[in-house]
Parts: C-alpha cells; sequence; structure tokens
C-alpha cells in the first residue's frame, strides 16, 4: 500500500519541461565552449591551429606544449618555462593568505567580543577598503614599499596583498562571530581563560566553514592579481600572472599558441582545484552567518 | 557583614542609570533569587556580582573581601548561563574541566573532579559526548557539572531553566533544590518566573525598574508585599487589586466596595491601624484564594466576611476552578474547589478571608496595613 503525498511540485507540461532542459542544456555549453578550446588547442601540434579549425578534436595528441610551458618556454631572458614562477606565487600566496585569514579572524573577534567605543565606525572603515580600487593605491604603495625596504620582494608583495586582503578577511569573521554566542565568550572568562586561549580554544575551533570562506576568496583574489605582481614584484619575485603575460605577450618568434594555451591552463590550475576540493564549504560557509542556526 | 554583600552598588550606562542603590546582604547558604520582569536590571546585577559587567559605584564583597575591579575568574564563583553556553567544540568532560585547567590543576586532580561531579549529577556516561549530541536537560546538567566542579563560594544561575519545556522544568527545579540541600552552597538566582522564585528561595528580591522593591522570605513577600507592583507580580493568578473607601461600623474599621450592580458591601479589616483611614479611598488587595465558598472558608480564620455576588466567567481548572466577577468595578478573580457549584450568571455566596488582604494606599502605592 502506498501513501499519498500531497504532490507540490509546481506542474508543467511535458512539452515545455523538454524546452527548459534544452536551453539550460544550450547554456552550459556555450559556458564550457573556452575550457574546451583551451584543452583542445594545448594539446595538438602548432601546424594544427595555424591550419586553421580551433574548434577540431586534436588529429594528433601531444602533451609537449605542456612541458614546454612548464619547463622550456622562454619568458623574460632565460628559457625556463613557468616552473620558477608558479613556485613564487606559491610563495607569495601561502603567507599572504594565512596572514590576513588570521588578522581576520582577530579582528573579527575583537569586533564583536570585546566591543569597545566606535567599534562600529572602525568596522565601517575597515569594510571601506574593499571598495578601494587598486589602481588608486599603486604609487603611495610603492613609495611605502620603497621606504621600508621591500620594494620588488615577494614580501612586499604579501604585504601588499594582507593590507588588502584584511578588509574582506574582517568582514567575513565579524559577520560570522556576531551570531557566535556571547555566553561561551563569558564562561570561559569566568572559567579563567584569557584573551588568546579564548580565541584558540573557543572561537577558532567552530570557525571551520568561514576559515574555509576566507581562505578560497583569498587564494583566488591574490593567486589571480595581475596589477600588484606587475607593479611591485621584481625580476625574481614575478607571479604566475605576470609571467603568463610575458610569455602570451612575447613579440619576437613564432607565437606558439598551443604553448600559451597550456600555460594559462596551468596558470588556472591551483584555484580549480580549490574550488573542487573546499567548494562545497564555500556555499555552506556565506550562509553560515546568515541564518541563526 | 553576610558572605556576599551588595553594598550601594548602582550601574551606568553613559547618563543612564539602571540600578540604583542595590543594597543587599547574602548569608552563607542562602539561596537568593532576583526576579522580576525583563529589564529590571536583575541580569545586569548577576553580571556584576560575577565580574562580567563593571561596577559604577558601591562596592560587591564576597567573604569580606572587596570584588571591585576583581577579574570574574579570580571571583571564585560560577556561572550557570540561560543557553548553558557549553563550548561546542569540546566533549562534556573536557567542557566540566576546562576552568580547572584554565585554574592550572594538574590532571589527575581535574579527572577525580570530574568523575565526582559526574556521579553527583549523574551524567557519568556522557562525559566523552559532544554538547550536540545531547538533551537539553542533559545540558542543564552539564552546565551545573561545571559550575559545581570548581566548588566555589557563590553559585550563579542566569534564568537557567527557560530553554527548557515545561515538565522538565519543574522536573529541572526540584533537582536544583535537592542540590542546594545537599550541598549547601550560596546561590544567587535570575528568573522573570515567580513560581521559581518562590519554590526555590531562602529570601527573594523582587526587582523593578533598577530598584529593589522588596527583600524577604517567600511567605513575606506574598502575604505582605511591599507595594502593588510587589503584591500583582508575585502569585498567579495575580493578587485582586481594587479600589475601596474606609469607613467605621460599630467602632471596627471596614473597607466598602462596590459589587456588581453598584450595591456596597462592608469588608472589616482584621487591623484596628485602619481606623486612621476612615472616609478615605484605599486599594484592597485580596489574593484569589482567600475568595472562596462558604463551605471552604478557612476555619482557623478571626475573620470571614461574606457577601454575595454574580459571576461573570467559571474557568474549571481541574485541581481548581477560576472564577470572575466584578468588584470596585473591577475584574476580580476567585480561586474555588473544583466541586464548588459555581455557574456563570447565577448569584453566589463567597467567604472572604479578610485576615489576608492587604491595603494600599493609592497614591505611593505602598503597604498600609497589614
Amino acid at each position: 500500500m502506498s501513501v499519498a503525498t500531497q504532490d507540490t511540485a509546481i506542474r508543467t507540461g511535458r512539452v515545455v519541461r523538454t524546452l527548459i532542459y534544452l536551453v539550460l542544456l544550450l547554456f552550459a555549453l556555450f559556458y564550457m565552449l573556452p575550457l574546451y578550446v583551451m584543452v583542445v588547442n594545448s594539446v595538438k601540434p602548432l601546424d594544427e591551429i595555424t591550419g586553421g579549425g580551433m574548434m577540431n578534436l586534436p588529429q594528433v595528441l601531444t602533451f609537449e606544449p605542456w612541458v614546454k610551458a612548464w619547463s622550456a618556454a622562454q619568458i623574460g631572458v632565460e628559457p625556463t618555462g613557468l616552473s620558477p614562477y608558479f613556485w613564487n606565487s606559491i610563495k607569495m600566496v601561502v603567507p599572504a593568505v594565512a596572514i590576513s585569514t588570521v588578522l581576520g579572524a582577530l579582528n573579527g573577534y575583537v569586533l564583536t567580543k570585546w566591543r569597545f567605543k566606535y567599534d562600529t565606525i572602525l568596522f565601517g572603515l575597515m569594510l571601506f577598503a574593499c571598495f578601494i580600487p587598486f589602481q588608486i593605491v599603486l604609487i603611495p604603495m610603492a613609495r611605502m614599499l620603497g621606504m621600508m625596504g621591500m620594494a620588488g620582494s615577494t614580501s612586499g608583495l604579501v604585504l601588499v596583498h594582507v593590507v588588502y586582503g584584511i578588509g574582506f578577511t574582517t568582514l567575513y569573521f565579524r559577520n560570522y562571530y556576531a551570531v557566535f554566542p556571547t555566553e561561551l565568550v563569558r564562561a570561559a572568562q569566568i572559567d579563567g581563560a584569557g584573551f588568546f586561549q579564548i580565541f584558540w580554544r573557543i572561537l577558532l575551533p567552530s570557525s571551520g566553514p568561514i576559515a574555509v570562506v576566507s581562505i578560497i576568496w583569498q587564494f583566488t583574489n591574490i593567486w589571480n592579481d595581475f596589477l600588484f605582481g606587475a607593479s611591485f614584484a621584481g625580476a625574481d619575485s614575478q607571479p604566475m600572472t605576470v609571467a603568463l603575460n610575458n610569455l602570451v605577450q612575447a613579440s619576437h618568434g613564432v607565437k606558439e599558441y598551443n604553448v600559451h594555451f597550456a600555460g594559462a591552463i596551468l596558470a588556472a590550475l591551483p584555484t580549480l582545484l580549490v574550488y573542487i576540493v573546499a567548494g562545497r564549504y564555500f556555499v555552506r560557509g556565506l550562509m553560515a552567518g546568515s541564518v541563526k542556526g | 557583614m553576610g558572605f556576599l554583600d551588595i553594598d550601594n552598588t548602582t550601574k551606568s550606562y553613559g547618563a543612564v542609570e539602571v540600578l540604583h542603590k542595590i543594597d543587599i546582604s547574602v548569608e552563607e547558604g542562602e539561596f537568593l533569587v532576583l526576579v522580576g520582569p525583563s529589564g529590571c536590571g536583575k541580569s545586569t546585577l548577576l553580571n556584576m556580582i560575577a565580574g562580567l559587567e563593571e561596577i559604577t559605584s558601591g562596592e560587591i564583597r564576597i567573604k569580606d573581601a572587596t570584588m571591585n575591579g576583581v577579574h570574574a575568574s579570580k571571583r571564585n564563583i560560577a556561572m550557570v548561563f540561560q543557553s548553558y553556553a557549553l563550548y561546542p567544540n569540546m566533549t562534556v568532560g573536557k567542557n566540566i574541566t576546562f576552568g580547572l585547567e584554565m585554574h592550572g590543576v594538574p590532571k589527575p586532580e581535574r579527572d577525580k573532579a570530574m568523575n565526582d561531579v559526574a556521579k553527583l549529577l549523574q551524567i557519568e556516561q556522557l562525559l566523552d559526548r559532544k554538547p550536540g549530541a545531547l538533551s537539553g536537560g542533559q545540558r542543564q546538567r552539564v552546565a551545573m557539572g561545571r559550575a559545581l566542579v570548581r566548588n566555589p563560594d557563590v553559585f550563579l544561575f542566569d534564568e537557567p531553566l527557560s530553554n527548557l519545556d515545561a515538565k522538565l522544568r519543574v522536573d529541572m527545579r526540584t533537582e536544583i533544590k535537592k542540590l542546594h540541600q545537599k550541598l549547601g552552597t550560596t546561590i544567587v538566582y535570575v528568573t522573570h518566573d515567580q513560581i521559581e522564585a518562590m519554590t526555590l528561595s531562602t529570601r527573594i528580591a523582587v526587582m523593578n525598574g533598577g530598584y529593589v522593591q522588596q527583600l524577604g522570605t517567600p511567605q513575606e513577600i506574598y502575604d505582605t508585599p511591599a507595594n502593588i507592583f510587589v503584591a500583582t507580580f508575585m502569585g498567579s493568578p495575580a493578587m485582586n487589586v481594587l479600589p475601596a473607601m474606609v469607613a467605621m461600623e460599630n467602632g471596627k474599621p471596614v473597607a466598602q466596595v462596590a459589587l456588581h450592580d453598584g450595591t456596597m458591601t462592608s469588608l472589616p479589616f482584621s487591623q484596628n491601624n485602619m481606623a486612621d483611614w476612615t472616609g478615605k479611598d484605599i486599594l484592597l488587595g485580596i489574593r484569589p484564594e482567600t475568595i472562596t465558598d462558604e463551605d471552604a472558608a478557612d476555619r482557623k480564620s478571626s475573620n470571614i466576611a461574606h457577601m454575595t455576588n454574580r459571576i461573570i466567567v467559571t474557568e474549571p481548572a481541574g485541581s481548581d476552578t477560576f472564577v470572575t466577577m466584578t468588584m470596585g468595578g473591577k475584574d476580580v478573580i476567585a480561586r474555588m474547589r473544583s466541586d464548588a457549584e459555581v455557574k456563570a450568571g447565577a448569584d453566589f455566596s463567597f467567604a472572604v478571608n479578610m485576615e489576608k488582604a492587604v491595603a494600599f494606599d493609592p497614591e505611593t502605592e505602598t503597604r498600609i496595613a497589614p
């Protein structure tokens, strides 16, 4: 015997439904097209591309463009490939993400659990930092880095990205901690826990979702940044994005499109990976602050 | 000098004073309940005792040592919060011993203390679970365990039962009272529930608008409320307060009260000092349970008045039947035996135990008799 349940789905005819799925499928295909072009052309010999037929599948499958983009392509003076710049990016992104996330968490903790006079104004000003366009700060930032002796170095880039990221990370953590029960902090105070003990032992262990949001956001932004990298990096600290530009924009010799495609995919791979690994926490974390559980 | 002294203590936020000159002295082993409506300042006062809010002026002392400016963790107090405030990332055992760990107690001692408390509260089987996996009553026990394990001088409870459902609340109330009788600890307990206040406390401080309206034993508060606020706040259903005029009959002061049809009835006072109010208006306070049918009138009372009044509504509640009538132009509720033969719309003969009646000054709303 089956139990009758109320059908609450919106009723649509079969024709309408087919049409909807067809349109959705078309959109999806259209959206996937650039990725298809990149992947397909990165595994073709160059003459297949120059001979026309960018949309065709490769007749001869080759991974040579990938190897060349990674380790042999002419970028700047030396034919080093993208690999040293990849490590430059890693050396810049990891500390910048870690520092800005921890500082954002600390800021959020102070702004919600250790309220002081004008704290909302201070938070408003920090929020304002999210809306400052990159271009405005280029010259003052260059001057400051020069004065601090950090011009053209990875640590200088880390500093720039941390400063720029704090606004966002503070916003995330502040909103997350705003609905974190203050009674827990008070209980910990009575239990004798100090400022940092409460932070490490009580708040941080419950901050998983929002930490993931902060890390994904910061990682994507810093990894993909081109302007700061192009402006403040020295020859030996240029990040991946700048190197990719140099590879593609090189004005001498033959344009090796297949190598360019492979390089572009290599440059996009880490952010793609972060999304695949932690993506589902991203949405969960974004929602976490908004609805009281 | 008491065990816990709250001495002339005030609290201000900017220019706004929210607590005005609070003076309470608590003896060792006492169970003091701070009761009042929302926003009366009771939780603020508790937080000041805990050290979570600063004292604007005055002094709070525990065991004769001033607590002004002393950090919450160094006052040797423990607090049970309304939401229990269990650390969600720690097991029950960790929750209970966290305070000891922060105070640098070595692990073997911590474990022993934890096991003792767990045994006392019968939560031994829960020690490895996370708070998220516990029911409301279990969380409540763990929260109490966390407070007990530190063996503090004073326990502070901030509305600990208000998150539980009605039945569990009554059970836990008994549990807390048992625990207090067994351990004899000093407790300050905040609630807005007057029944909790009456049942648990050895003394009650009724608060309203940042003032302590009355401080006394539950019996004192119930029988001789200091003013109309206390009279109507404590007791359910609330005390009936109705306008009356004092007159002299046969050399005795009586309260003249209008019945449903405007005719006056005389209710003799037990207190002779009411003679001073002859010819003046007063407010007469009568508890619902002191208005009964003739058969159920208190035989020990020396002053039973009789009146016939019309019943407007009857509300049978199983154990009692509540009867509404009009006296002095106000709705008056009487609490009758469930088998009293009452019918809406009919006239009925009531007995009023005037020994228990209270009179208030209509100007100041303070009690003038008894």
